[in-house]
């Protein structure tokens, strides 16, 4: 009986919610059913081009697709939708890039680390989170002799790396340097010091002032100018070191921001009890201030994420890079929309991940405030 | 019975840009008087005690605190801040630490008292202003009144010899106002130097050993409770008591 009676209740919930906001007036009514026919068409359509009448391994007529010309859609042009065994086909470099493909279990260790390493920054309530935040520390050093190599490990250069793993190295290794890097610039472009805030802001606003494009040029370029004969970085550590500046910029204004809402009462009430500035800093204002600053951050961190596409120019072969890749192959040619299609789900998984993650923390900080 | 000098400004003067917010301060506080400063809004009562512990910094004349002058010196400023405490009108408490983290925190970081320790002293200062139970909440969890005595619990952790409290009062609705005083008259019965801003006039008679009445950046009256207010000499300072005893 009850349990019925709480089904009616809720589905009264519902339907009072679509009555209320979908079909609330005839103009409304009219423009919720176009809509839902609009995204029936490109829904239906989209999902049979990718799924119903696509193919995955093999054609129509059961044989393995070992090139584009046993492509279903290139045997009867028209008839078929996409054809996914050039995903297949390129997986490894998709996830790897050159790197040796016996050598691939050291990828996939690192890519399963890496959700135990940035869980512990990520929420704060989980079991044990000081040896996970124990673990981010120590991860780098680890990813590092996995992914490169060392005593007992075979060296695999930074030249043969590519696809997800440059992707995923450039935009984890950027936003982690990237993140103490800022913090030090938005505090220096709040010190009293002429000399060093005239420094942060100097840095902050030429790097925000120039296209990302240009500095991943710059960084391969001049990178090596600077540096004594002999040492020559490799192009990823170029592109490291660009894209980590251009992230750091961007984020320390998101924390310059939190800093500048912090009341400076803060601030009086920590020295009048005789804290010094580091102290008052790292106690007092840094706690707070990144707590209100997270949410801007991780916007700066997805628009970085995308962004570290661009260092297919300077010859990096990252997710696009491979992409691009494997379109030049004759084999495969002409294949465009399932390669593009199938990057921008990976990237859209990545940045969507991000997107709930800082909706979730908007919703936490409200409740923790009140 | 000998008088030892705690706080002497001489001749203090302070500008913000061109506007001459102290002019001429002198002022000597003997160690265990209570002084209650007043007057109009603007007078600069708050730019006076908040150049004590450097929260502000004067340009001209002396201010020593315990025989440390007050300088650029960042060790004279430290060596002052840990003596000298302030209360302050909004409490500014830190919002993301709990009662007793706020307390233990500068024991802990300044006085490099060891946690446990620290956390003991913080109770003990909750106790004293009544409040034990809220240890594990966080200030936005607590009531004006409480909140305030957590900030006065947090200075005194620091064993300051002075404190300062600038309108401790004025921020609390009147129900909460009167278990702030008890602690601050407690406080003074304690034999704790105490330089009060304040318009809590019952307040000062019970504890002020000084009454300062300030205005446009002067002390314009310095004198006993009784003869401030049964017979202020100034005619700014008959004004200002009329328009505040009227109340
Ligand atoms: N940071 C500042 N910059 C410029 N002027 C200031 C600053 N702080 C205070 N003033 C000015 O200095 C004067 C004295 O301020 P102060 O806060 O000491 O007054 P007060 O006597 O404490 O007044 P109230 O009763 O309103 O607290 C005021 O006219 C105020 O506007
Ligand atoms: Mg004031």
């Amino acid at each position: 009986m009850t349990s019925l009676g709480i089904q009616n209740i809720s589905r009264n919930k519902y339907y009072n919610w679509i009555i209320k906001n979908l079909f609330s007036s005839w103009t409304n009514s009219l423009i919720t059913i176009v809509a839902l026919i609009f995204l029936y068409e490109i829904g239906s359509f989209f999902l049979n081009w990718a799924v119903f009448s696509a193919d995955f391994r093999v054609n129509f007529n059961g044989e393995a697709i070992v090139d584009r010309t046993y492509c279903s859609k290139n045997i009867m042009p028209g008839e078929y939708g996409a054809c996914w065994a050039i995903i297949y086909a390129r997986w490894n470099q998709f996830m790897y890039g050159l790197y040796p493909i016996e050598e691939a279990w050291r990828v996939n260790f690192v890519y399963a680390l890496l959700p135990l390493a940035i869980i512990g920054i990520l929420f704060d309530k989980i079991p044990f989170r000081k040896y996970f935040i124990y673990f981010t520390f120590i991860f780098p050093f680890i990813a590092y002799f996995m992914l490169y190599g060392g005593p007992g490990l075979s060296v695999v250069g930074t030249n043969k790396w590519g696809g997800l793993l440059v992707t995923l190295f450039l935009g984890v290794t950027g936003i982690g340097l990237a993140f103490p890097l800022s913090i030090i610039l938005a505090l220096g472009r709040r010190s009293k010091m002429p000399i060093i805030k005239s420094l942060c802001v100097v840095f902050i606003e030429f790097i925000r002032g120039v296209p990302l494009i240009t500095l991943l040029f710059t960084a391969n370029v001049m990178l090596p100018l600077f540096l004594p004969d002999g040492v020559n970085p490799d192009n990823l550590l170029r592109a490291l070191v660009a894209v980590t500046l251009f992230q750091s910029a961007y984020m320390a204004e998101a924390i310059r921001g939190g800093l500048q809402a912090i009341p400076k009462g803060q601030i009086e009430a920590a020295q009048s009890l005789g804290l010094n500035y580091w102290q008052t800093t790292r106690k007092i204002i840094l706690p707070q201030a990144l707590k209100i600053a997270i949410p801007p951050i991780v916007n700066t961190c997805i628009g970085l994420f995308k962004d570290t596409s661009l260092v297919l120019i300077i010859g990096l072969f990252d997710l696009l890079g491979i992409g691009r890749a494997a379109l030049a192959d004759m084999t495969w040619t002409k294949l465009y929309y399932e390669v593009y299609v199938f990057i921008s789900l990976v990237f859209f998984l990545f940045c969507f991940g991000m997107s709930r993650y800082s909706l979730y923390l908007e919703k936490k900080l409200k409740t923790d405030n009140s | 019975m000998s008088t030892e000098q705690v706080i002497q400004l001489d001749k203090v003067n302070k500008w913000y840009d061109d506007f001459h917010v102290l002019k001429d301060i002198d002022l000597i506080v003997e160690k265990g008087q209570k002084i209650v400063i007043c007057g109009p809004s603007g007078s600069g009562k708050s730019t006076m005690i908040r150049c004590i512990n450097r929260l502000e910094a004067h340009q001209n004349g002396t201010i020593i605190v315990h025989g440390t002058e007050l300088t650029n010196d960042l060790k004279n400023i430290d060596i002052i801040r840990k003596n000298v405490g302030m209360v302050f009108q909004q409490f500014n408490l830190f919002p993301h630490l709990s009662v007793i983290d706020n307390i233990s925190l500068a024991p802990i970081w300044v006085k490099k008292m060891p946690k446990g320790e620290a956390e003991e002293v913080a109770m003990a200062y909750l106790e004293k202003v009544k409040i034990p139970e809220q240890a594990q909440k966080f200030p936005g969890q607590l009531s004006g009144g409480q909140q305030q005595r957590v900030a006065i619990a947090r200075s005194l952790a620091m064993n300051p010899d002075i404190m300062l409290f600038d309108e401790p009062t004025s921020a609390l609705d009147p129900e909460m106002i009167k278990e702030v005083l008890d602690v601050m008259i407690q406080l003074a019965e304690e034999g704790m130097t105490m330089l009060v801003v304040t318009h809590e006039m019952g307040f000062a008679k019970t504890v002020a050993d000084q009454m300062i009445f300030m205005d446009e950046g002067r002390i314009v009256e310095q004198a006993k409770p009784e003869d401030f207010f049964n017979n202020p000499k100034s005619d700014r300072t008959k004004l200002f008591l009329s328009q505040i005893l009227n109340h």
